[in-house]
């Protein structure tokens, strides 16, 4: 996100998800759409249906990519390559959109001066994308009246995720598709609230909002309305960073709700021994995970199907959360957790609703002032809201009026990713998700239903890779990188390019994050998931 | 016997459509997709049609529980609040404000993630706060 706040003044999706509809062409990268985010591939197929290009590049064929009318496997960690190399190609070709550059954004010369230096063969070369394959992108997105760009995660789970980003950014902006209906720059959130997470200040930076930490106005209004003398102005740790903290032994106690670090975090191992050595977890979940294990105390909160709230969806839409059922045994509303340990540390709180907590939130939050729970009660309203007249935004940027002011171009050179392979650890590894299950599967593995669909972990091989290693379909086999090792079976699919292997992270018992890098993009601190070098061996 | 339905948002991807829950006599039976949510539109995934599941899977904790000579064991609320309350202060104190850390999460809402960091910046005094966003 921190990539497209550079660029445009606001990281988040630009657009709506139904606009993706009134798109002409449609580029995706580094999103399995049809697994991850399903209801928006239902958009894309109707867009489809309605004439749009669908252009698609991932190192794995994914399910989209069967239905696109271009397909390129690019290599993985080259995404800067590709799309410095598509951007070269609108350029030499005359396909940008010289008014809208001229007229709404910033430092083209400088961005521009770099994509001179770009060579297309050199691209294909990096990249393993045809040359004919890199002009086919450029033309059909370069000529789209309205063009829509769609990420994932395959895009910002890279040590240069947010070059990654800055470069989605630079492309949409080069062509001018941004701030009309069926344009845009649209990061898909994986995780039903993380845009909420993000917008309610859960980051080391910032408030609610987005609003910064740092001494400032906003540090005195909510020392003001939080009735405290002072608050931190020092920007917090991130999740690595924490770790990291934990071994110095700089950080002593860690409260974790409703995550799973343990499986879902890069170099699980190294994760596992930090916990352990921590003097004080809390753990507040609705399972005993294997994060949960590890704990000191664990806090039994509840589901979402047993509390009020909101949760804000990733085209930034807030809609309610309504309880249906009553909390099983002895757990407790997360919202009276929170409450019951600050009243008891010393710092009071005295809320009788989720209700007015949310008041207390747009009264210090410009950007959610105009929501209520009343206002919601229908199909929800996108932020930013200023005031209750206010309509809500369904697209940002509108007429070329960036948040930030004028969209900023930014030259990027390729790199390689932190790893790359070699003669011991031959074969790169890319991590991703299945459609029956969720991030560390705490809850759909619990559900029989999708329990069923995919039972177990599995790692996708090529057919000669699979071939030379002397191994069939369904077979065990050990795999290792640098980190760790682990067994899981294998499942032989062309959806995988030779040399490449495909796991989910979905099973605690197939764990692949105790060989994935933890190293991380040093701005955003994600760690690049995507990208590692494993080898295989036959068991 | 009652049967009611509640509105409400998916727990599971980004896409946040809305869907009806089902309950009878107070327990989950199934999904219904709405139709005028304008994200999904009376359609569902595999996710949001089974989203009732683990709700009432045998696994839930159902207690709060402390470790007791190396073994979670099952204790009262006061017990479990007191003890961490005690011992975030005892460690506050002892190392300062910034050697305490919180993972809010992606998962509960945003009332739940704003009082979470609310009570790590005004209460314990520490900007470390964070959730896997990056994941």
């Amino acid at each position: 996100m921190a990539g497209l706040a550079a660029s445009f003044g606001s990281g988040v999706m630009t657009n709506s998800t139904s606009e993706l509809e009134e798109s002409d062409a449609i580029f995706i990268i580094g999103s399995n759409t049809t697994s991850s985010h399903p209801l928006v591939a239902t958009r894309i197929f109707r867009a489809i249906e309605k004439g749009a290009k669908v252009l698609v590049a991932d190192p794995r064929k994914n399910q989209i990519a069967d239905l696109a009318h271009l397909y390129v496997r690019h290599k993985p960690g080259t995404d800067v390559a590709l799309l410095n190399g598509i951007m070269k190609v609108i350029l030499d070709k005359g396909l940008e959109d010289k008014k809208f550059i001229a007229k709404s954004t910033e430092d083209f010369e400088v961005f521009k001066k770099q994509i001179d230096t770009v060579s297309i063969e050199k691209t294909s070369q990096i990249t393993g994308v045809s040359v004919e394959e890199i002009q086919a992108i450029a033309e059909a997105y370069g000529k789209a009246e309205r063009g829509s760009i769609v990420y994932c995660m395959g895009i910002t789970q890279h040590t240069n995720g947010v070059n990654n980003v800055k470069s989605l950014a630079n492309l949409s902006m080069l062509t001018g598709n941004i701030g009309r209906v069926g344009t845009g720059v649209n990061p898909l959130r994986g995780q039903n609230n993380v845009q909420g997470a993000c917008d309610m200040g859960g980051l080391p930076n910032v408030y609610t909002g987005y609003q910064p930490v740092t001494l400032g106005p906003a540090n005195k209004k909510f020392a003001e309305a939080w009735g405290v003398d002072e608050l931190p102005t020092n920007i917090g740790l991130t999740i690595p960073e924490l770790m990291h903290g934990i071994e110095k032994e700089e950080v002593k106690a860690l409260w974790i709700m409703g995550e799973n670090p343990v499986v879902s975090d890069p170099d699980a191992n190294h994760v596992v021994k930090a916990l352990e050595k921590i003097e004080l977890l809390i753990v507040q979940d609705i399972f005993l995970t294997s994060t949960a294990k590890l704990a000191h105390v664990v806090l039994p909160g509840v589901s979402f199907a047993e509390k009020d709230g909101t949760f804000v969806n990733t085209e930034r839409r807030v809609s309610r959360v309504r309880k249906a059922v009553e909390p099983v045994g002895d757990s407790r509303q997360d919202w009276q957790i929170i409450m019951d340990i600050s009243n008891r540390f010393g710092f009071e709180m005295a809320y009788d609703s989720p209700e007015a907590v949310f008041n207390e939130i747009t009264e210090l939050t410009p950007s959610y002032a105009g929501i209520t729970y009343e206002r919601i009660e229908g199909p929800g309203i996108q932020w930013p809201c200023p005031s209750l007249e206010h309509p809500g935004t369904p697209f940002l940027h509108k007429d070329g009026k960036f948040t930030r002011g004028k969209g900023l171009f930014h030259a990027i050179e390729s790199k390689p990713p932190a790893e790359v392979v070699d003669d011991e650890y031959p074969f790169w590894m890319t991590t991703g998700r299945v459609y029956a299950h969720y991030h560390t599967g705490t809850m759909t593995r619990n559900s029989k239903a999708l329990d069923n669909e995919v039972p177990e972990g599995f790692l996708e091989i090529h057919p000669e890779d699979a071939k030379s290693l002397d191994i069939g379909d369904g077979h065990k086999i050990k795999m290792a990188s640098r980190r760790g090792e682990i067994e899981t079976r294998i499942t032989i699919t062309d959806r995988v390019k030779k040399g490449v292997v495909f796991m989910p992270f979905h099973f605690e018992e197939a764990k692949v994050n105790k060989l994935t890098n933890p190293a991380y993009d040093p701005i955003a601190k994600i760690p690049e998931l995507k990208v590692c070098a494993v080898k295989l061996a036959k068991v | 016997m009652e049967y009611r339905n509640t509105l409400t948002t998916c727990t599971y991807c980004g896409c946040g459509c809305n869907l009806f829950l089902e309950s009878l006599d107070g327990r989950l039976t199934g999904t219904i997709p709405c139709k005028t949510f304008p994200v999904n539109e009376g359609k569902l995934c595999i996710k949001g049609w089974n989203a009732h599941q683990f709700v009432q899977s045998e696994k839930r904790l159902k207690k709060p529980l402390m470790r007791k000579n190396g073994e979670l064991t099952e204790v009262s609320w006061d017990e479990a609040l007191d003890f961490a309350a005690s011992k975030l202060k005892e460690i506050k104190q002892a190392n300062g404000s910034d050697s305490v850390g919180f993972c809010s999460s992606a998962k509960v809402t945003n009332e739940e993630n704003y009082l979470m960091q609310k009570f790590a910046r005004a209460g314990v005094g520490t900007n470390n706060i964070d959730h896997c966003a990056r994941l």
